[in-house]
């Protein structure tokens, strides 16, 4: 009978990211909650010292999945290898981070069980033994409640920033690491090197105040305006993903999961609605003001001050105000 | 090269969405909708890649009821060649398993060179029916694309990776790929684009599968998101006062001034 967590471990260039351990901090906590126990999965090839990793922290075991296909990602490689652990551990439930490597290849995985992924959680509470996820919809604007349907495993996979990566438990000694060699079948993608495109020429993270703007700039000569605010309060000028997309802004001035991650300790979003993927780069800022036009902009539940206007009024009297007092 | 563009119709960016009686989705009666923001792309790119290749098809795959035609006909207008319609009423508890099932077999026979959609959908926001679909049609894919090179005899494709990383994969014909949006700037339908569109084939296919039952996941509720802060909306309406009022806080009370 199905029993158990199957949390999934990534890693890229030899090291783990954190999301991996936020993976492992959810899997823990809904463990307890519903008194089961957590097994680890780590693929690769000729990396048991990263299972090793693994194994210090509160798992019953890891398993690493060993075979010379898994040594760089690859879709079909991670698919074949996940399923074959999934058949092998029979879990109930199967948590993995919500990052671009796992929704590359986590679907086709599901897939393989005539099931889908319950994507992207908030959270995950248990009652009665029966779990909820809740999961954002609409661009941010509201949330679902979920519950899996009635067979294992349960696929899901958890959005950056939902849990801690601090709260994932070390164990009092060593899980034990079973090592698996699975087999993998052809593999039909062929990766190249990853690389970075431009060496960043803004590192917007040391910043302690930053402006950003969205669509709501509505073309890219307003820019000037922002740069005067920006320039009165010391701060650096960043935007949202479809500004940097028109061209009007360079890309290392983009905020959010295909950009940077910030928390300068003011943050100003000006006509940026709050996509999921724009607040994961910006929502452990200190302060946080949003100016939108729409109250209903998600933009506003992490905001500590909000005005519902027209950014073109506030951005002009906003500049004048700082230069005052500032004197 | 034959490219089919998967389309799904969302909710308008900008409609003010409220949750209908039962709490388990949005009233849809009087909402205004759109094309889901990374289709458009993909239907962009699919485009290019014809106009590139010098030859070929571009063929729009829909799901949903009749209102789904209003993105069928824009995009016949901006250049595809024909279109089919899976017709489906009521998507609001589809699951990308049975939305993928549902897409098989109405696309299989059309032996596709390539398939492209959008990275995810702004309504459920899923991410999956690509490629799961790639999966059930045992294709090769890739996912968050923002270059396609089909000129060669495999296809290779820039995807974006996390944090400004990037990677190129190769991969053989036929595959499936979700692009970002933001790759192109999506054109215009022109005139002649519209009037051509109406003599253009609109296929409708019957949603093939009986799938209750079948969900891996059900919606039992959806609400407004609960505010992690407790915001202070400042001016009561009057932006300029708001403005004023906001400078004084930063100084007085967020200490940044």
């Amino acid at each position: 009978m199905s029993d158990g967590i199957l949390v999934f471990a990534e890693h890229r260039a030899g090291a783990f990211n954190k999301t991996t351990f936020e993976a492992i901090a959810a899997a823990q906590g809904l463990g307890a909650e519903i008194k089961k126990g957590v097994t680890a999965v780590v693929l690769g090839a000729g990396m048991s010292d990263l299972a090793n990793e693994i194994a210090a922290y509160k798992v019953e075991k890891v398993i690493y999945a060993d075979n010379e296909k898994l040594a760089e990602y690859t879709p079909d490689g991670y698919a074949d290898a996940m399923e074959r652990v999934v058949r092998a551990a029979d879990p109930q439930l199967v948590v993995m981070p919500h990052t671009y490597l796992v929704r590359d290849f986590a679907p086709k995985l599901a897939a393989r069980f005539k099931k889908d992924l319950i994507s992207d959680c908030l959270r995950a509470q248990a009652t009665n033994g029966q779990v909820v996820f809740s999961r954002r919809i609409f661009l941010g604007k509201m949330d679902a409640d979920v519950v899996a349907g009635d067979d294992a495993p349960v696929f899901a996979t958890f959005q950056s920033g939902a849990y801690r990566s601090e709260q994932a438990e070390k164990g009092s000694a060593a899980a034990e690491v079973e090592t698996m060699a699975v087999e993998v079948g052809a593999v039909r993608m062929q990766p190249e090197p990853a690389f970075q495109e431009v060496k960043q020429a803004v590192d917007l993270t040391k910043a302690d105040v930053i402006i950003a703007v969205g669509r709501g700039i509505k073309g890219q000569e307003n820019l000037a305006l922002v740069e005067s605010l920006a320039q009165a309060l010391g701060g650096e000028v960043a935007a949202s993903r479809p500004i940097c997309d028109a061209g009007w802004l360079p890309i290392d001035r983009q905020i959010g999961s295909s950009g940077q991650t910030v928390a300068p300790k003011l943050y100003i979003a000006l006509g940026i609605s709050g996509a999921i993927q724009h607040l994961v780069g910006m929502k452990n800022a200190g302060t946080i003001v949003a100016v939108n036009k729409d109250a209903e902009a998600p933009i506003f539940d992490i905001a500590d001050y909000g005005i519902v206007g027209d950014l073109f009024e506030v951005i002009p009297v906003l500049t004048e105000e700082v230069k005052k007092l500032k004197g | 090269m034959k490219i089919l563009v998967l389309m799904k119709q969302v909710a308008n960016k900008d409609a003010i969405l409220r949750i209908n009686k039962d709490a388990t989705w949005i009233e849809e009666g009087d909402l205004s909708h759109e094309v889901n923001e990374s289709d458009g792309y993909a239907l962009e790119e699919a485009l290019r890649l014809k106009e590139k290749g010098g030859s070929g098809e571009v063929v729009v795959v829909s799901m949903g009821p009749q209102r789904v035609k209003a993105v069928i006909k824009d995009a016949l207008a901006r250049g595809a060649d024909r279109a089919i319609h899976i017709l489906r009423d009521n998507l609001s508890q589809l699951t990308p398993f049975v939305a993928a099932s549902t897409i098989a077999e109405a696309v299989r026979a059309e032996n596709a060179d390539l398939i492209l959609t959008g990275l995810q959908s702004d309504d459920h926001g899923f991410a999956q029916t690509g490629v799961i679909l790639a999966e059930l049609m045992n294709l090769p894919h890739a996912t968050i694309v923002i270059e396609v090179d089909a000129s060669g005899e495999n296809l290779r494709v820039k995807r974006e990776l996390e944090s400004g990383w990037y990677q190129w994969y190769s991969m053989p014909k036929p595959a499936l790929l979700t692009i970002q949006s933001g790759i192109s700037q999506i054109r215009y339908a022109t005139l002649k684009g519209i009037m051509a569109a109406k003599k253009k084939e609109i296929r409708e296919v019957a949603a093939a599968t009986d799938d209750a039952g079948q969900a891996s996941q059900r919606i039992t509720k959806i609400y407004f998101p609960q505010k992690s802060k407790q915001t202070q909306f400042l001016g009561d309406g009057d932006a300029k006062k708001g403005a004023a009022q906001l400078a004084e806080k930063l100084r007085t009370e967020a200490r940044i001034i």
